[in-house]
């Protein structure tokens, strides 16, 4: 393996330190950077460089291109990692990183771009035989037209941005009365979320369960498809409890799925770790969603039921190993494994819920995993998203693992603001959630019954 | 009549005022939109009224409990 002399870790909080970690162990130095909110973090003391990058909003640190290539030079970094978030799905920064003649931890920036927009990654995943459910094409102004589209499609359906991502701009409109009411309010919120006011349709399924697939390639066309996670635990469209393998689906309906997947990427090269998000349906189809072409959030319960590293994989290959040499050939996943997020939140209505950190004393045990980018007495800023670490458990099997993560949670303290680790639980210890009867909605559904309870 | 104070449930800055002064507000319908911690909030007149003043603008940071607006009921 051609080793950089040193790789800057262009992220913030429990990524930044999961990154830098896997980096020292590797033996390869890191670089951290820091805005003004973050000085204080403790993973800075981990890496062997620290980098000042700007103020606390994240367009003057995170996403200060300038600022982030200085820090390379400064340091003698050759090669930058992006984490997830922030510039991770950018391809023209990436480019930039490349035309600078460093290395890019991350796929191609062609297939970020190709990827990152929706409506060709729906193109791509039907060109190489992946499920897709109905849609349209980019929509154009004429609100006639735009109805007429809809009507072609059949109500609900969602109205997603075409460059977004994160469930923001997505909006449902349960019929023609709603419609151009929810385009409006998503071309808004596309605009000023991801600079591009493009949307298109799809049919909305209903009680979906979100299950996606862990897929790596090396540059020399190696594919493999690292099974799968259920995600269907979330609130807002964002995922807060992550689990694999999914609970209940037929172990040949997931094969069906890895083969297809692992074909589709192999004839353009897919050369990353990346993620394809699928929508698994009451009558047992799944339907392409996404793909995303970074580190998820979520692969940490993927690490622990294959025994395996991502992180230090990822870096392995962009800088040119082989797959075959990263991976063990065989690998099947052992046992079960469930992530929970930690957000600053409250556990009512999830409301953003910053403050500092009295106390943050996180669990600790055997098979128990804490990754976060936090310590007692640091402030937990609005600037950033709200999530304070991940909790993972893994057990011999799911129930074992629902056990664990309980008590992992119930010992984690946190003082000084507002935690979700209260709904965490109660839906962990739903009837639903137990019997692996989980799909996109049933976390809202459960917090909002608590809380008419409560009431 | 009364004026009711209406606040700010979240610590963030104003993203967007969606209704102007003098608007008379529905019920449950939005006045403005607080954004934290990467999540918009809208903040909502449960009981809806009159929109007679505005203490912030677009761009402002605003602390969880502070008085955002004046609603008359």
């Amino acid at each position: 393996m051609m080793k950089p002399s040193k790789i800057l870790v262009a992220n913030r909080s429990a990524v930044a330190a999961r990154v830098i970690r896997a980096l020292k162990e590797l033996g390869i130095p890191s670089v951290a950077v820091y805005s003004e909110a973050d000085k204080n973090a403790p993973y800075l003391n981990q890496a062997d460089d620290a980098v000042f990058i700007g103020d606390s909003l994240a367009a003057k640190s995170y996403l200060n291109e300038d600022a982030l290539f200085e820090a390379m030079t400064r340091t003698g970094a050759t090669a930058l990692h992006p984490g997830y978030g922030f510039l991770s799905e950018n391809p023209i920064f990436a480019q930039k990183v490349i035309d600078a003649g460093h290395v890019f931890v991350g796929p191609s920036p062609q297939w970020i771009e190709k990827m990152g927009h929706k409506t060709q990654a729906r193109d791509f995943a039907k060109s190489v035989g992946w499920p897709i459910g109905s849609g349209s094409e980019l929509l154009p102004d004429d609100d006639q037209l735009v109805i007429e589209m809809a009507r072609s499609i059949g109500y609900p359906l969602i109205v997603k941005p075409a460059e977004g991502g994160g469930g923001i701009g997505m909006l449902v409109a349960q019929n023609e009365d709603k419609l151009l009411s929810a385009i409006e309010r998503a071309r808004s919120m596309a605009k000023r979320g991801f600079g591009s006011d493009a949307l298109y349709l799809e049919s909305l399924c209903l009680k979906p369960r979100h299950i996606e697939f862990q897929v790596i390639g090396d540059q020399y066309g190696d594919i493999r498809v690292l099974f799968e996670r259920d995600c269907s635990i979330q609130r807002r469209h964002q995922k807060i409890i992550e689990e694999a393998i999914a609970p209940g689906i037929d172990r040949s309906l997931i094969q069906v799925q890895c083969e297809g997947i692992a074909r589709g990427l192999r004839t353009l090269g897919y050369d990353s770790l990346g993620t394809v998000e699928m929508l698994y349906d009451t009558a047992g189809h799944f339907r392409f969603l996404e793909m995303n072409t970074r580190l998820q959030v979520e692969h940490g319960v993927t690490e622990e039921v294959l025994g395996i590293d991502l992180v230090q994989s990822q870096i392995r290959i962009a800088l040119g190993e082989r797959l075959k040499d990263v991976l063990p050939d065989d690998l099947s996943p052992q046992g079960h494994s469930i992530q929970a997020r930690i957000y600053a939140e409250d556990s009512k209505r999830f409301y953003p819920s910053p403050g500092k950190l009295q106390a943050f004393e996180m669990p600790v045990g055997k098979n128990i995993r804490v990754e976060t980018g936090y310590c007692v007495g640091m402030d937990v800023t609005q600037y950033y998203d709200p999530l304070l670490a991940k909790v993972i458990v893994h057990a011999p099997n799911r129930s074992q693992a629902i056990t664990q993560l309980i008590a992992a949670l119930r010992q984690t303290r946190i003082e000084g603001l507002s935690t979700n680790i209260e709904a965490l639980i109660q839906i962990i210890q739903s009837e639903h959630f137990t019997s692996g009867n989980v799909h996109t909605d049933l976390a809202m559904e459960i917090v909002q019954q608590a809380n008419r309870k409560r009431a | 009549m009364a004026v009711e104070q209406l606040k700010s449930e979240v610590t963030g800055s104003v993203w967007k005022i969606v209704a102007s002064i003098g608007d008379d507000i529905s019920p449950g319908d939005s006045i403005m939109i607080i954004e934290s911690m990467k999540m918009e909030i809208p903040v909502i007149c449960e009981d809806g009224g009159k929109l007679l003043a505005l203490h912030v603008k677009e761009g402002d940071s605003v602390a969880e409990g502070q008085n955002i607006a004046e609603i008359e009921i």
